[in-house]
């Protein structure tokens, strides 16, 4: 059954991304640093998935949470002196980094995910940028300036480790019964509602999780750059998110992680043009809104397939 | 008399300035079979929403099994027994057919968020008994042939069809069903009746029928009350309410009387 295959894949892509960060240090820095942008990207893209995708509700303020868990464990990094180095140390301040990064999505989810249509959209975007002005105005995270040297923790291995489980669980979630109210709640709410799935809750459970391994990403982002200025999370940055669910097709998580791929990859390599970027971007939902408006990756199945 | 299914007591609910329903009082027993009617706008689908939770009345009070449903969400009294259609279709459109029928089974599957996300022994036994009792009710509406068709390629009527069963997957007790005529060629119309009948029958649940066609509502309820701008005007067997003075005039016309 294919249900039960999936926690072998999930350990699989682990033991592989453990296995490639061993020998990383034979590979060239640079190329080294956009592999691990790109697996951030993933776990960006795909937990922006699980609410703007298979639960259908907008949210512009994905990077908020990116800046919530960066931050929260760039500080206790900054401020753990030796113990940094042990082994669980770092698994363990992402993954509190990414439990903070929920409480926040709880806070702002159970308001304003009472409210239908682009409410959501206005008041994430809001939250997203109140983030920012806290993070630019505190000076215990730095202020304006950000935090600098913050210690590289980040490699190959934690970065696809955590990448991993983020494929994992959402997909975990929406090929189960308990998760196929997300998709139900996208479909159609009134139907959803009388067919028992509790709609507000089904929207607050998916905002969290998604917000969750944002949390996560902003974690592994702070000890990949170790560097975190909070104009890096400003609204720019959770629309580029967007822009990678819409061009992999809402709530297709095999396309939306190519699509994180290719969008994280093209500025590398545009990296002249990169005055240009935003432009090129909204050419890109332009033209694929007129020629493949279910997505650039969107395969015709004829049903999602269990993953 | 025992205590009856479903009883609403003059429910009244106002929009601004607008009474949609006024005074109503019905009441529906197990395993019976009830149809609403009424002219264009006189209040059924208000009705429906009333009892499934979608609004809430302004007075009066609604007991489902002697309960007092006031305050309760749509999802908490699907979980208590009432399911519903729509007047226009409403499946899950991204969903495949047997994916549509799982997520109304989903009140009965018992699994949480957890347990999705660890896939347990536990979780894998009541996924599959899920699957397996979505499919059985497939099987029995002659559906199965298209559990991994998205739900709305199927033909009109077999959406129509789709949707109650989808509706019989929550196990419910009282079954409402809004206009499933609607749209339907006169050979789809002598199936619904058949399909009707059927459900009944074998899930002895009580069915309430919002429907214009006549041939239909007359057809199979056992007792029909009407609406008319809000207020019931008539109730009775079938017979009683197609000679019925105040029936003839809100459909024909006082010059018809």
């Amino acid at each position: 059954m294919p249900l039960i295959g999936a926690k072998r894949w999930l350990l699989l892509g682990i033991a592989i991304a453990v296995a490639a960060s061993y020998f990383s240090s034979q590979f060239n820095r640079y190329y080294l640093g956009v592999v691990i942008d790109v697996g951030i990207a993933i776990i960006l893209a795909t937990s922006l998935n699980l609410i703007n995708g298979h639960t259908g509700q907008f949210s512009l303020g994905h990077a908020g949470f990116m800046a919530v868990g960066g931050f929260f464990s760039a500080c206790v990094s900054l401020h753990s002196g030796g113990m940094i180095d042990a082994f669980w140390y770092f698994p363990a301040v992402l993954i509190a980094g990414g439990l903070l990064s929920a409480g926040v999505g709880l806070l702002v989810g159970v308001p304003s995910l009472r409210l239908r249509g682009d409410y959501l959209a206005i008041v994430t975007l809001g939250f997203g940028e109140i983030i920012r002005v806290v993070a630019q105005n505190t000076e215990a995270i730095g202020a304006a300036s950000g935090l600098k040297g913050i210690p590289k923790l980040t490699n190959l291995g934690w970065t696809f480790g955590f990448a991993a489980i983020t494929i994992y669980a959402i997909s975990s979630l929406v090929n189960s019964t308990y998760g196929r109210a997300f998709i139900a709640v996208h479909d159609d709410e009134i139907a959803a509602e009388s067919n028992g799935v509790d709609t507000t809750r089904t929207k607050v459970t998916a905002f969290v999780t998604g917000a969750f391994f944002a949390g996560i990403a902003g974690g592994l982002y702070a000890h990949h750059k170790q560097f975190l200025s909070p104009t890096g999370f400003d609204w720019l940055k959770s629309i580029d998110i967007v822009v990678m669910v819409i061009l992999g097709g809402m709530g297709r998580t095999v396309g939306v992680i190519a699509a994180a791929i290719l969008l994280t990859l093209m500025p590398e390599f545009l990296r002249e043009f990169s005055e240009y970027r935003m432009i090129i971007y909204a050419m890109l939902i332009i033209l694929l809104m007129l020629l493949r408006p279910a997505g650039l990756f969107a395969i015709n199945l004829k049903r999602r397939k269990q993953s | 008399m025992s205590v009856p299914l479903l009883e609403l007591d003059k429910v009244t609910i106002q929009f601004g300035g607008l009474t949609a329903v006024s005074e109503l009082s019905l009441v529906i027993g197990d395993g019976e079979l009830m149809g609403l009617i009424g002219p264009n706008g006189a209040g059924k689908t208000t009705a429906f929403n009333l009892i499934t939770g979608v609004y809430q009345p302004t007075a009066g009070a609604i007991r489902f099994a002697g309960k007092d449903t006031a305050g309760t969400k749509p999802n908490r009294l699907a979980g208590y027994g009432i399911a519903r259609t729509f007047q226009n279709i409403r499946l899950f459109r991204s969903l495949s057919v047997l994916d549509n029928i799982r997520v109304a089974a989903r009140l009965h599957n018992g699994e949480g968020y957890f347990s999705a996300l660890w896939r347990g022994k536990g979780w894998q036994h009541a996924e599959a008994e899920t699957e397996k009792n979505a499919l059985e009710l497939l099987e029995i509406f002659k559906l199965a042939q298209f559990r991994d068709e998205l739900a709305v390629s199927l033909p009109y009527g077999d959406q129509r069809r789709l949707e109650i069963v989808r509706a019989l997957a929550t196990r419910p007790r009282l079954l409402l069903l809004d206009e499933p005529a609607a749209g339907m060629n006169p050979s789809e119309k002598d199936d619904l009746m058949r399909l009707i009948r059927f459900v009944k029958e074998r899930y002895q649940l009580a069915v309430l029928l919002v429907e214009h066609d006549m041939k239909v509502v007359m057809g199979i309820c056992e007792r029909i009350a009407v609406l008319e701008y809000g207020v019931k005007i008539a109730e009775g067997s079938p017979k009683d309410i197609q000679v019925h003075p105040k029936v003839i005039e809100a459909y024909l016309g006082a010059s018809a009387v």
